[in-house]
């Protein structure tokens, strides 16, 4: 009887807890206000804007496809209401800056230091970006960075979630 | 209700070998931890090139398979 009042609490924490750490973004979840992630840099008002949030590295040889890609789409894209928020998760600071200078883009970019938000979205790939609406839902969900394919779906995306009405 | 002898050792196997697991030092590496796995001096080939012309000088030297998957009778003339 002892054993059991002993074991069970531990079976729960070895077992049930891990189970229950993750707490991934998926589609139509809510983005959580990301000022509370204590990220390194000036974030962007994404309240009321077409958000594409992407979590990059400079280690990871898709994201460097991806960014001129980016570029162009801040370009086309953000008087319309697009806001891109570029997420390094990268351990050091001048790893980031060394890549931010080489790709010369001008939109948004800041530094997950504490790797805080990209465990709470759980990324599966890097890169990984997700689309949010005007009204701050999670809409689409890129894992990885695929080329023109890629290219082609953020911009039927951003398009769609632009025509929609607050 | 009362477990009964036999659950009871089932039971303790069972968390025993979670204990086991736990100690065992495995960890899954996220994506966005993989900032040393993903350097170039972590890879077992980093010039396929350089590899692929090794190979062919010691199949045709050496006249053996190779360490690498490689084959040949030492001629160098099956590439």
């Amino acid at each position: 009887m002892m054993c059991r009042k002993i074991f069970l609490p531990i079976a729960l924490v070895i077992f049930v807890l891990p189970s229950l750490s993750g707490a991934d973004f998926k589609k139509g979840d809510k983005l959580p206000d990301l000022a509370s992630f204590k990220l390194e840099g000036p974030l962007p008002k994404v309240e009321g804007q077409v958000v594409l949030l992407d979590f990059w590295a400079s280690w990871c040889d898709p994201c460097k496809a991806s960014f001129p890609e980016m570029e162009k789409l801040h370009k086309a894209f953000a008087a319309r209401g697009l806001t891109i928020v570029a997420v390094s998760v990268d351990e050091k600071q001048e790893n980031m800056q060394r890549f931010v200078k080489s790709t010369n883009v001008s939109f948004p970019i800041v530094r997950d230091a504490q790797q805080k938000l990209v465990a709470s979205a759980d990324v599966k790939a890097m890169p990984t970006s997700f689309m949010i609406d005007r009204a701050g839902k999670i809409r689409f969900v890129h894992a990885g960075f695929h080329g023109d394919q890629t290219i082609k779906e953020y911009r039927q995306e951003i398009e769609q979630l632009l025509s929609e009405k607050n | 209700m009362r477990l009964t002898r036999t659950s009871q050792s089932i039971f303790r196997a069972i968390l025993i070998g979670g204990l086991l697991a736990l100690t065992s030092g495995c960890v899954t590496v996220k994506p966005w931890q993989r900032e040393e796995l993903a350097d170039a001096i972590m890879q077992p080939d980093r010039n396929p090139m350089q590899s692929a012309q090794i190979d062919h000088v010691y199949f045709s030297r050496e006249a053996a398979s190779g360490g690498r998957t490689v084959g040949g009778g030492g001629c160098g003339c099956n590439n």
